[in-house]
């Protein structure tokens, strides 16, 4: 009986086993699976959703507004920041710091949170991160396509453009249009465009820039990628029966062609977005990227690294929060590549 | 071969002048010359010193004039006189030709901020800064980066793979502006252990070449890695160890030479690319290097100098590359036919 019992269980489990197999997963379904058994990955999500909770709830976790100063508590830390950092020694047991625990982090020379400021900082870097790829995407998206599938001189051309942009050494370019972008807009008469121009990305805080500036640079290794993948699955069966059947072809670009090559792109996004978070903490570093007072922590650590030797809670710990979270953004890239694209598991 | 080299350079000249021609428009198109200080200068100065410095012209006879003064090199005898127009980055002596005689190129202008000076002495004094900044974070990176992805591939899927590709991945995500201000505040306020900041010494040299170098490490020990993984699976490798050669001369005589080429060949760009990197580290350390000229340069709005050091940059770093394609292609015949 037992046995019977023990061999029923052992069909019923094979059954349902080939069952899940034979009703087949998703790309999406089998790739979120894989995903969960990467710890390190999974680890890199969390990070990555804590830090989107902050940014979203940046008003309610902030202790004070950003650019709120205080003169008379410049340049202050709690006890415990003086205990870490051993060089800070209390003015009461007669070092130069003065110990105030309103602020948990400590407070810059303006007397600023630095608390809050890492907490609204959040938002710039997870902003880059998730709008490079979206333009990134959305430009080598359409050159990508268009190369791929009309093939020809239009390939030629555009693959071209592609090579010499692509020669451009990055940082230097992304340097060029700020540099452009920023002064060619600081002292423009009203009502021109520059001006209106000028003030959208004030308004954004200096985002909007940023955000050209990097998809200006960052489109070219994904319009590569995508004619790649659409010169292979250009060639394949599915697209030459939905050929054959009469659909169109932005609907075969669209509905068959784009959904196969996804998942490469997906992945090379996602590998990328640690370097869009260090384009603009560099740019708010060298004074380039976000403007006055927008907390960023790129500008944050180039102020606190010039109190180094004093304070260098000022400029630790922002570069704590920006080390987090490109370190969670490197590992959810790889478990993804793993993932969605078993085949290029340990490649570069 | 001849014809890939060719075709290789010609292309080179051509991203050159596409990217020059980008730098000069962008840069000079910004509205305000470089005269319009705060303090602002009596209109018949800032004509005479518009005038001077070539900027009433059109644009495009300023670009070709601006070309040609960077490109053409001349050879000068007794009558050259240094001038804030008339001086050249590389200076060559010729003395089969004289005594006086000189090969002298590339002249990039006068610094419109610092009026007296070229752009060309910011240069010979700021750039063999970087230079040695650039050359220990290279030694840095190769020191670190060979050796842990040679012994990751070997040790493949222990402990030690593991470890190190763990340290390479965490490597990746620390970017300089991170590693930076880390190191100095560690080794150099907290435990005292090295200088914080200052150049000239080789213990100044060493926390500044770390954080620049750390990233790269990284890099490199996964390419590394990956590429020996790549050879020790080659069929040559199985014959030399069914002819019983002991597993340290497989690997150290037929794996690694081959498993190294690809390493050899990005060090080139790695180096332009560390010299051409320095701008965090040369100002979070205070190195009077290019990099943080750079970065001050772009606050004072000091447009010869970005727009020579973008081009001179952008010149090593293509060069850089084109250098390996054709280094590689020579290594491997199979990359000349594709």
């Amino acid at each position: 009986m037992a046995v019977a019992e023990g061999n029923q269980d052992l069909q019923s489990s094979g059954v349902s086993k080939l069952d899940t197999h034979l009703k087949g997963e998703s790309l999406w379904a089998s790739a979120w699976k894989r995903m969960l058994r990467n710890r390190l990955a999974i680890m890199g999500l969390i990070i990555i959703l804590i830090a989107v909770l902050v940014a979203v709830f940046a008003d309610t976790i902030a202790l004070k507004p950003f650019s709120e100063t205080d003169l008379s508590s410049g340049d202050s830390a709690p006890y415990w920041v003086t205990q870490v950092f051993s060089s800070m020694t209390p003015v009461e047991n007669g070092g130069y710091v003065k110990v105030n625990n309103e602020y948990p982090l400590g407070a810059d020379n303006l007397g600023r949170d630095i608390f809050s400021r890492i907490v609204y900082g959040t938002r710039i870097s997870l902003l880059v991160a998730f709008a490079g790829p979206v333009f990134a995407l959305a430009v080598g998206l359409a050159v990508g396509l268009t190369a791929g599938y009309f093939g020809g001189a239009l390939d030629n051309i555009l693959m071209r453009i592609v090579d010499i942009m692509y020669a451009f050494p990055t940082l230097l370019l992304i340097i060029l249009l700020m540099t452009f972008f920023r002064f060619s807009t600081s002292t423009p008469e009203p009502g021109t465009f520059t001006y209106a121009l000028g003030q959208l990305d004030k308004s954004t805080g200096g985002m909007l820039f940023i955000f050209v500036g990097i998809g200006l640079t960052s489109w070219m290794q994904m319009a590569r990628l995508v004619r790649g993948q659409v010169l292979s699955a250009r060639e394949t069966e599915y697209v030459e029966s939905a050929r054959a059947m009469g659909a169109t072809t932005p609907r075969i670009m669209w509905r068959h062609i784009l959904p196969n090559i996804l998942g490469p792109l997906i992945v090379a996004e996602t590998l990328t977005i640690p370097q869009y978070i260090s384009y603009e903490a560099f740019l708010s570093f060298i004074g380039l990227g976000v403007q006055v007072p927008t907390p960023s922590w790129g500008s944050m650590i180039s102020d606190g690294s010039r109190a180094i030797s004093s304070y260098p809670n000022q400029a630790i710990f922002p570069a704590l929060a920006l080390f987090f979270v490109m370190f969670a953004f490197n590992f959810l890239g790889d478990g993804l590549r793993d993932a969605l694209d078993p085949r290029m598991r340990g490649a570069d | 071969m001849t014809v890939f080299i060719i075709r290789r350079l010609l292309w080179m000249a051509l991203v050159l002048l596409v990217v020059s021609a980008i730098t000069f428009v962008l840069l000079r198109a910004v509205p305000g010359g470089p005269f319009n200080t705060e303090r602002g200068v009596p209109a018949p100065v800032q004509r005479a010193l518009e005038e001077k410095f070539n900027l009433t012209a059109p644009l495009y006879q300023q670009y070709l004039k601006y070309l040609s003064d960077i490109l053409v090199p001349h050879i000068t005898g007794e009558e050259f006189r240094r001038s804030l127009t008339n001086d050249y980055l590389i200076n060559v002596p010729l003395p089969f030709l004289g005594e006086e005689a000189y090969f002298r190129w590339m002249n990039f202008g006068p610094s419109l901020r610092v009026r007296s000076r070229t752009v060309n002495q910011i240069f010979q004094e700021n750039l063999p800064v970087s230079f040695q900044l650039g050359l220990a974070a290279l030694v840095v990176a190769v020191v670190i980066g060979v050796p842990s992805g040679v012994v990751a591939a070997l040790k493949r899927n222990t402990w030690l793979d593991y470890a190190s590709m763990g340290i390479a991945i965490t490597g990746v995500s620390i970017s300089i502006i991170v590693s930076a201000p880390v190191l100095q505040y560690l080794f150099g306020v907290q435990w005292k252990l090295l200088p914080a900041s200052g150049w000239g010494t080789f213990q100044q040299a060493i926390l500044p070449a770390f954080a620049l170098g750390f990233t790269y490490s990284a890099l490199l020990a996964r390419l590394t890695r990956a590429s020996l993984l790549q050879v020790l699976d080659e069929d040559y490798i199985r014959t030399a160890r069914a002819k019983g050669l002991s597993e340290r001369i497989v690997v150290s005589l037929h794996a690694l030479k081959n498993a190294l080429i690809p390493v050899v060949t990005v060090i080139g760009p790695l180096f332009a690319l560390l010299v051409t990197g320095t701008f965090v580290a040369e100002t979070i350390f205070g190195i009077p290097g290019m990099g943080r000229y750079f970065v001050t340069s772009v606050t004072n709005r000091d447009f010869t100098v970005v727009m020579g050091t973008i081009l001179l940059y952008a010149g090593f770093l293509v060069l850089a590359n084109m250098a390996v394609d054709i280094v590689y292609a020579w290594l491997d015949p199979r990359i000349r036919l594709s």
